[in-house]
């Protein structure tokens, strides 16, 4: 759940997610559920030219478990709360 | 709870209880094929999902030379902040490994 909520403050924000297969896909982040599967829009492979495979595919479905990391916009992360709430455990209520 | 005392002095009383104080810390996290970070941990919860900022990541790739020779590459890559999706994580460590 907690990530969850952090996630939710990050849509339409722009994010990098990096699978476990090494491709990096850029795009805007359009919705995540409870299994943190991920929803791009208006996607760019990083390295086109190695993964041609997905370039004229515009928004895909990230099944969660595929995914290594997600590179974020540091402006866009609250820090202090994200600390405070990972302290309290409790991040449903203060976020998202 | 057995807690022996949980007043305000943080006890290590499970795994991630050594987590949690490294909160705002540098930590170092090894995770599954041959990677590893460093960076100022921001978040995590039960399954080793982090976030972290100001990271450096580093890849460790065994390349085989035209002999018979194995040398080991280190990938270096920076990002800002970064998701870390827990399945990958294989240790946190609180004190940066150099």
């Amino acid at each position: 759940m907690l990530f969850f909520s952090f996630f939710k403050t990050l849509v339409d924000h722009e994010v990098t997610v990096e699978l476990k297969n090494d491709i990096s896909i850029k795009g805007v982040l359009k919705s995540v559920d409870q299994f943190l599967n991920i929803k791009l829009d208006d996607i760019q492979v990083v390295e086109e030219l190695k993964y041609p495979h997905l370039s004229s595919v515009k928004n895909v479905f990230i099944r969660g478990s595929v995914v290594r990391y997600v590179h974020l916009p540091s402006a866009a992360v609250d820090v202090a709360l994200l600390e405070d709430a990972t302290r309290r455990g409790t991040w449903n209520s203060e976020m998202g | 709870m057995a807690d022996a005392g949980d007043g305000d002095v943080a006890a290590v009383s499970e795994p991630l209880d050594l987590v949690r104080l490294s909160l705002d810390e540098i930590v170092f996290v090894r995770l599954r094929g041959d990677r590893e970070l460093k960076g100022r941990l921001h978040a995590y919860d039960s399954h080793c999902n982090l976030v972290l900022g100001e990271v450096e990541e580093t890849i460790y790739v065994v390349e085989d030379d035209d002999e018979e020779e194995e040398t080991v590459k280190t990938i270096k890559k920076q990002s800002e902040m970064l998701f870390v999706r827990g399945d990958s994580v294989v240790l946190i460590s609180p004190q940066a490994a150099s």
